[in-house]
């Protein structure tokens, strides 16, 4: 196979190269000199990016895979393998992000022994680590029939209902979790943040991720793969993408309304920027465009909704982990290049090995699985981003 | 018999003894560089704070019932039962979520390093254990800055506000806040123009009791999802099991039971 140079592999090998460096100056000189952290603001981009949101954006396996096991909407079964190979991959590199963030990375396994359970970081730990070991059995099955491992893979299939309870149970206890570790921080959270349903903002918050992180990943798969896009597939879950969304806009709208906070969110300040963005792009342009039955059962017009919500909740992560504590810390922060660069790479390391896991493994149903008459060929197999025409060098 | 340390700003005419015993009881460096940096750090666990003529310490409140201690997810901060609240380098990750989750800003963090960890003041717990003062209260010219047991200090602190009102903000800082601290302040000044987190903001109550009420009901919901996600799959694939057997028996014997 010959090897073509082209735009995107430059881009992946730069964002290697420079994440590279910086991960060498942070275990060589300490966190102190790859980062913006400091005593008034010990978390950023690590936490609020890597985790919060890489924890969020992993949300779409127990969502479909509660969907099609628990609920049995068969129909559905094609897109949960790479759901849940989308959620594997996102928790893997979500304990990479935690291995640089974390001050002593070498003692992560502490939390195994000297347990406190009056924390929610250790809620969060255990969850992370029970759950990351369900993915990964969830995910084993791929691997088994590739190497055709008959006997261990019936074991799995098995196991699958007792797995994926496991994963939704693990889900919604981490997501929600993840959102209970502000709650300690009542009087240091912005009010347009801190609320005492913050878990459960989490928690429906990442219901609408995993759904439109779904449809993002089926339609961009589709373009990428040269594959049919599963427009019935999308579309159903383009419809219950619409229904949470309208569920998480009503109770944020009520938890605004019962601490007062409706006339301050419409009045301009540095947080109410961000909260506008964040609100407009995860709530409202969404909503406006799904709520056009064209547009929902249209591919493209699910794919750019979706694309919208998720950049608007990546907005509303970074906004808690980051905006709401700027106020209270009396400085404003924002990542040094060698610590976005990190960031970046385990990013970038994530499409890179979502990729290969499809070239070489049983990811996607193949096309003889597409009996369903309305299945609609993707017009015409867009081409891969990977390989794009942009100018290339050939080796 | 919990301790307490009791500092009147009234009292304390800015000398920096208390920082410079603070140092050497804490084997960090000490010079006149140092004694001019006005923030707290991990080579400076306490400082004075100057304007004009009035004074302030900034040092751990040592609450009584301590955010960093319940934030701690391998339990290296605890409050010992003499009031101190302690660290246990050693079993330490360096996650850093005590220095998120405290509400006066206390925990430092040694950024430098490659084996970092989290600085503050302890209490001189082995001096509290030997039944000795703390190296800043011994240090005290003035006596400023007290160790004593805490309800001894509260009632001192109660008698100095009764005696003098008007020498002083009526309100002992430290007394109930976020369900009371091991260090208690009294100044004539408001507590919040150092930077300390104002009273109302913070509440009367301990800040652990924000997460636990969420984290207490875990082990009723565990089950209870369990059973709900499992009742759940039962139900949708009896369904579909009586639908399959409906066809069948449907085919042998003109519609079958319901």
């Amino acid at each position: 196979m010959k090897f073509k140079l082209t735009f995107w592999k430059v881009v992946f090998g730069v964002i290697m190269v420079l994440g590279m460096y910086s991960m060498g100056v942070r275990y060589f000189q300490g966190i102190g000199a790859v980062s913006n952290l400091s005593d008034q603001f010990p978390w950023g981009i690590w936490i609020g990016f890597d985790c919060l949101c890489g924890v969020m954006l992993a949300a779409g396996a127990f969502v479909v895979t509660g969907v099609v096991y628990l609920l049995d909407v068969k129909r559905l079964h094609a897109i949960a393998r790479p759901a849940v190979l989308t959620a594997f991959l996102g928790y893997v590199l979500f304990i990479v992000g935690l291995l640089v963030d974390l001050g002593r990375p070498w003692y992560i396994w502490h939390q195994l022994i000297y347990m406190n359970p009056h924390s929610v970081m250790f809620e969060v730990g255990m969850c992370v680590m029970t759950y990351t070991t369900v993915l990964m059995c969830e995910f084993s099955a791929a691997i088994m029939e590739r190497f055709d491992l008959v006997k261990p893979l019936k074991i799995i299939k098995a196991c699958m209902i007792p797995l994926v309870i496991a994963g939704v149970l693990l889900s919604t206890l981490h997501q929600s979790s993840l959102g209970s570790l502000y709650l300690i921080l009542p009087e240091k959270l912005h009010p347009f943040w801190y609320s005492p349903a913050l878990p459960f903002f989490f928690f429906i918050s990442a219901a609408c991720v995993g759904l439109a992180m779904t449809i993002f990943e089926s339609s961009v798969s589709s373009r990428a793969f040269g594959r049919q896009l599963e427009l019935p597939i999308i579309v159903e879950l383009g419809g219950y993408l619409y229904v949470c969304l309208w569920v998480y806009a009503l109770l944020r709208f009520q938890d605004y309304y019962h601490r007062d906070q409706l006339r301050n969110i419409l009045h301009p300040s540095y947080e109410s920027y961000f909260l506008w963005a964040e609100l407009l792009m995860a709530l409202i342009i969404p909503l406006a465009m799904l709520s056009f039955r064209k547009v929902r059962l249209s591919g493209t017009g699910l794919y750019v909704a979706s694309c919208i919500s998720l950049l608007g909740f990546i907005t509303n992560r970074l906004n808690v982990g980051i905006t709401a504590l700027e106020g209270s810390s009396g400085m404003h922060y924002h990542p040094k290049w060698t610590e976005a660069s990190i960031t970046a790479m385990i990013v970038a390391m994530g499409f890179f090995i979502f990729a290969m896991a499809v070239k070489y493994l049983p990811i996607f149903e193949d096309a003889h699985h597409h009996e369903t008459p309305l299945t609609v060929q993707a017009h015409q197999p867009v081409e891969l981003p990977v390989e794009t025409e942009q100018p290339t060098m050939v080796n | 018999m919990s301790k307490a340390i009791l500092y009147d700003a009234t009292q304390c005419i800015g000398c920096k003894q208390c920082e410079s015993a603070c140092a050497q009881q804490n084997e960090l460096p000490y010079d006149d560089k140092v004694a001019a940096e006005s923030v707290q750090s991990e080579h400076k666990f306490t400082v004075v704070l100057a304007n004009n003529d009035k004074y302030m310490r900034r040092l751990c409140m040592h609450c009584e019932e301590p955010a960093c201690a319940s934030a701690c997810p391998v339990g290296a901060l605890h409050k010992t039962k003499d009031g101190p609240v302690v660290y246990d380098v050693y079993k330490c990750i360096g996650c850093r979520y005590c220095m998120v989750a405290c509400a006066f800003g206390q925990p430092k963090y040694e950024w430098g390093k490659l084996n970092p960890r989290v600085r503050k003041c302890i209490m001189c717990p082995d001096r509290v254990a030997q039944g000795r003062n703390t190296a800043c209260a011994e240090a005290c010219p003035t006596g400023a800055t007290k160790f004593g047991d805490r309800d001894a200090m509260i009632a001192e602190a109660k008698d100095r506000l009764r005696q003098n009102p008007d020498n002083y903000v009526p309100h002992i800082y430290g007394l109930n806040e976020v369900g009371g601290t091991s260090v208690l302040m009294l100044s004539s000044v408001a507590f919040e123009s150092y930077g300390l987190p104002a009273s109302e903001k913070l509440g009367d109550t301990p800040m652990p009791d924000y997460t636990f009420r969420i984290l207490s009901r875990i082990p009723d919901f565990v089950p209870l999802w369990v059973l709900v996600l499992g009742g759940v799959y039962w139900i949708t694939h009896r369904r579909e099991l009586v639908a399959v057997t409906e066809a069948r028996d449907g085919g042998n014997q003109q519609g079958g039971t319901k």
